[in-house]
């Protein structure tokens, strides 16, 4: 059982770091974050802006500023590591094996040059194949993410398209080589609310039919509700919870995730009139080093407990559910042994 | 891309005849052109028969339609000390003082843009503060005076380069480096500028996330847009140069534009004074018309409109 | 693999420093702008105090002593008497370099005034009304940028004749290019703010909200251009004074002080070299401290 499940482990990541100096002292926005995703699954991570949810994916596709530094116990693609393998070995592996779709389709592409040549290009960059091919299937993809007339679009330019357009452009430049794992950070934040459902239809289905894993980064719980399988929720800077949808949204554990959901209105459920939830409180400062639990100053549960030391993630009781909060701890070891132990 | 060009080349038309109608006038700023031209110790009959003979008695707006018409049809007069026509002097220098130009803005091109693209790599790097160093001290050395230097260490005291004249390909280099060497700050920052912003850029960040070499992002994805103001800047930059050629065509001999400016300013030989000033501004008007052609060329946003 | 996690406790002043001791240390920790403040200071004093430090003269000419070298050659003619060595015409190098620093100074600090006042003019009337005066005053600049200076300037000079006052008009007439290009830029983006639309909101007068809304507002970009300027104006003239057709002789200018050596530049090259680096240093000065203040006032606009 382990080593089947360990072949269809697409990306593992185990105890990520980012540190960025700045003025003041050292900002930590992400702190010791594991994850995993396996073949033909989504993950959703979720968490309000500047949980560190986006530095967590350009640490994983090292395209972090140049002023950050990462550090991490372990990330693999694939059961192969991918940390410190140098800027070559890197490049080679990005846009092939595993590739990115950004928040901003209107600036993601280059102005210069047709976005038939941007398609080309990541396909030329890993395959030996001939211009005639690749040009085939950036036509066959933009077929597949569902732009009309796809031969005579390769000779646009950006401008020329709308941002929908635009971010199936950069999604299909994404599936060019094939990778088994796709990272899609807020991809439709920045399009109309009409053309967001299509486009997450669309990374959905994409994500379904070529078996790829994938990470879909989202402050929507809407969105998360829909197509994530399993779910990884951060605040500040850590994960604090990560379970299936199913156990994230019916039964969560961490008080945090608990306010969150409290935040949605649900038809039938939440009654007309009713306040939302709202969660009290700000969201610490990530500079310099910070004991106990990040969220305490802002839980209702919280207690002296919670100030001091570090809070690690473990199971609860409920099996691959895991959450970074003493109240729901079970007695046991951490979940990065464990797990460590089942490979 | 027809209406930019029509509404451009507007422009430049209307620039044109208000920089004729200065150069035009720039002859009555002594006060009585004909005065002027009748040289001096000339008695009152010779100044009326000059004012007659160039219609200086007429009403000066036919005097400027007539030079405008004489001017359209390559004729800008006749140098009164050269005693040939101004048009064809003109011409036969021009090539000479192109060639300069031509070799000066490569000078300054090519030491400029990598030196801008190194100190943008790095920012605040050792490279970055020598680039920028390079640039604050060249913006601050009198071009005839670094000629002169040029002249002093290359041609006397090395004896690497000849000093004066047009004889070979090699007596072009200090010159073209006097006269290029004050383009290159402008050039240098406007290129560090453009790659800092480029770079910093989502689609940057896009193709290094689809695995493209450095050299890749850096040349195809980053310089291309970034070189697109310096375009600009490189044709207007080229038209004072043209201007400041008279300093250092003075300075190393060099029998062009410059160089006739200069000697017919000594000989207040005013036709042709006119005529130079009215010919550099209209290649002035030309080339920003061109580069602006060529930055819609570069930049598909303003070429496919 | 994992890195030091580095634990700093961090300090939180609970007192910010205040906005003029901020200002005053980007000023002190500014090494170009120290260095461009001290060495203009440096060439001001000269040339204010020129009667008073000089070793001589700058028009008595000595025959008998011309081209006396520095005092840093190894000739035996070299005497502290002339710590500069003399010209052709026996006059003491460093006092002609010390009054010549007041021509380059007042050259460039006239023309820059009045290509200031111009090029402002143009410029934030065009930034603030846009439209039609917008279009008048660009093609007005295109115009000017399209004329060649140094030629413009030697030609009037030539045909008006050559004198101090109207080497400073020439110029100052020429070079507002940069000023009213910097200014109507600088305007447009003050005047899209929302005190200036409040300001007219409550009906204040247009010459009013233009010295007491808008300029407040675009003066640091108006000093940076200022230095530029002056700078420009300064090495202008020294090229004009070059080519014999700005300041005249024996009046002691840079440039002319080149020009007059250029034929010595076998056997007497430091002739040139002195002046030169006299040049060299007051605009260095003058751009190091425009740069120096654009950094300092505003630290968000850097690079």
């Amino acid at each position: 059982m382990p080593e089947n499940s360990h072949s269809k482990r697409v990306l593992e990541v185990k105890r990520l770091n980012v540190e960025i100096p700045v003025p003041t002292g050292l900002l930590r926005p992400v702190q010791d974050v594991s994850l995993h995703v396996d073949r033909g699954e989504t993950l959703c991570v979720v968490g309000e802006s500047g949980c560190g949810k986006s530095l967590t994916s350009l640490a994983i596709m090292d395209l972090l500023p140049t002023k950050a530094k990462r550090a991490c116990d372990e990330m693999r693609l694939s059961g192969d590591t991918v940390f410190d393998i140098g800027e070559r070995a890197m490049s080679d592996i990005r846009g092939d094996r595993m590739s990115m779709i950004f928040q901003e389709p209107m600036t993601s592409l280059n102005p210069a040059y047709t976005i038939g040549n941007q398609l080309v290009e990541a396909l030329q960059r890993h395959r030996n194949v001939s211009k005639a091919q690749a040009r085939d299937r950036a036509i066959y993809l933009l077929e597949k993410v569902g732009i009309t007339a796809a031969a005579s679009r390769l000779g646009q330019y950006p401008h020329q398209l709308s941002g929908g357009l635009r971010q199936r452009v950069m999604i299909a430049m994404a599936l060019m080589c094939g990778p088994d794992l796709i990272i899609a950070d807020e991809p439709t934040t920045a399009l109309d609310v009409t053309i967001q459902a299509q486009i997450l239809h669309l990374l959905s289905d994409l994500q379904r039919e070529f078996q790829m894993g994938m990470i879909l980064i989202t402050h929507d719980l809407g969105v998360v509700a829909r197509i994530a399988d399993r779910v990884a929720v951060m605040y500040a800077g850590q994960v604090v919870e990560t379970g299936t949808a199913e156990q994230i949204f019916n039964a969560p554990q961490h008080p945090y995730t608990r306010g969150l959901l409290d935040c949605i209105p649900i038809p039938g459920k939440t009654k007309r009139g009713a306040r939302l939830g709202a969660i009290p409180g700000i969201v610490p400062s990530l500079v310099g080093h910070m004991s106990g639990c990040h969220f305490a100053s802002r839980c209702p549960q919280a207690h002296e407990g919670c100030e001091t030391g570090d809070i690690e993630l473990l199971p609860t009781a409920q099996p691959g559910h895991v959450c970074r909060c003493l109240l729901t701890q079970t007695p046991g070891t951490p979940v990065h042994e464990t797990e460590g132990a089942a490979s | 891309m027809l209406y930019y060009t029509l509404k451009r080349l507007g422009v430049a038309v209307l620039v044109a005849i208000t920089v004729s109608v200065l150069s035009f006038s720039m002859i009555y700023l002594s006060g009585d052109p004909a005065v002027a031209l009748a040289g001096e110790g000339a008695s009152n009959e010779d100044i009326e028969n000059v004012r007659r003979v160039y219609g200086f008695d007429r009403p000066i707006i036919l005097q400027y339609g007539s030079w405008l018409v004489q001017a359209l049809q390559g004729n800008l007069g006749h140098s009164n000390y050269l005693k040939a026509p101004v048009a064809s002097v003109i011409f036969e220098r021009l090539p000479t003082t192109m060639l300069l130009g031509a070799c000066s803005l490569a000078f300054a091109l090519l030491l400029a843009i990598p030196l801008g693209v190194v100190a943008a790599i790095k920012p605040n790097s050792i490279l970055d503060r020598i680039a920028l160093s390079v640039a604050v001290v060249g913006q601050a050395m009198p071009s005839f005076w670094f000629a002169l230097t040029l002249i002093l260490w290359l041609g006397i005291t090395w004896r690497l380069l000849p000093i004066t004249g047009t004889a070979s390909w090699k007596n072009f280099i200090m010159p073209s480096m006097a006269l290029g060497y004050y383009l290159t700050p402008a050039v240098m920052r406007l290129t560090r500028a453009g790659m800092l912003d480029v770079l910093s850029s989502d689609y940057i960040r896009t193709a290094r996330a689809k695995g493209l070499r450095p050299m890749t992002v850096l040349f195809k994805h980053a310089l291309r847009n970034a070189i697109i103001p310096v375009v600009s800047l490189a044709a207007v930059q080229f038209g004072f140069m043209l201007g400041g050629s008279i300093v250092i065509e003075t300075i190393f001999a060099i029998n062009g534009l410059g160089y006739l400016a200069w000697e017919s300013i000594q000989r207040a030989d005013l036709p042709m004074m006119q005529a130079i000033v009215l010919v550099l501004s209209i290649f002035y008007i030309l080339l920003t018309f061109l580069a602006d052609m060529l930055n819609a060329f570069l930049d598909p946003r303003i070429r496919v409109a | 693999m994992t890195i030091d996690t580095v634990k700093t406790q961090v300090t939180t002043d609970s007192q910010e420093p205040s906005p003029g001791a901020m200002m005053r240390k980007r000023i002190f920790t500014h090494w170009g702008f120290m260095i461009g403040a001290f060495v203009l200071i440096a060439i001001f004093l000269m040339a204010l105090l020129a009667p008073y430090i000089s070793p001589g003269d700058p028009f008595d000419q000595v025959l008998s002593r011309k081209l006396i070298p520095p005092i840093w050659s190894d000739s035996a003619k070299a005497t502290w008497e002339h710590p500069l060595g003399t010209d052709h015409l026996g006059r003491d190098y460093m006092t002609r370099l010390f009054y010549g620093a007041r021509i380059s100074l007042l050259i460039g600090f006239g023309a820059m005034l009045i290509s200031g006042v111009i090029g402002t003019t143009l410029g934030v009337l065009a930034g603030y009304y846009g439209g039609r005066v917008d279009m008048v005053v660009n093609f007005i600049i295109t115009t000017r940028l399209s004329m060649p200076v140094v030629l413009v300037a030697l030609a009037v000079v030539s045909i008006v004749g050559s004198s101090l006052t109207v080497v400073i008009w020439v110029l100052g007439l020429l070079i507002w290019d940069r000023f009213a290009v910097v200014m109507r830029s600088a305007t447009q983006q003050v005047r899209a703010l929302d005190f200036v639309t409040s300001a007219q909101a409550l009906g204040c007068s247009t010459p009013r909200i233009l010295l007491t809304e808008v300029m407040p507002n675009i003066t640091n970009h108006l000093i940076v251009i200022a230095t530029l300027e002056m700078a420009h104006a300064i090495l202008l003239e020294a090229a004009l004074s070059f080519l014999g057709l700005g300041v005249q002789p024996p009046e002691p200018s840079w440039g002319l002080m080149i020009s007059e050596a250029k034929g010595m530049i076998f056997f007497d090259p430091w002739l040139i070299t002195i002046p030169g680096l006299a040049l060299f240093a007051l605009v260095l000065s003058i751009n190091l401290l425009g740069d120096g203040i654009r950094d300092v006032t505003a630290p968000e606009n850097r690079n």
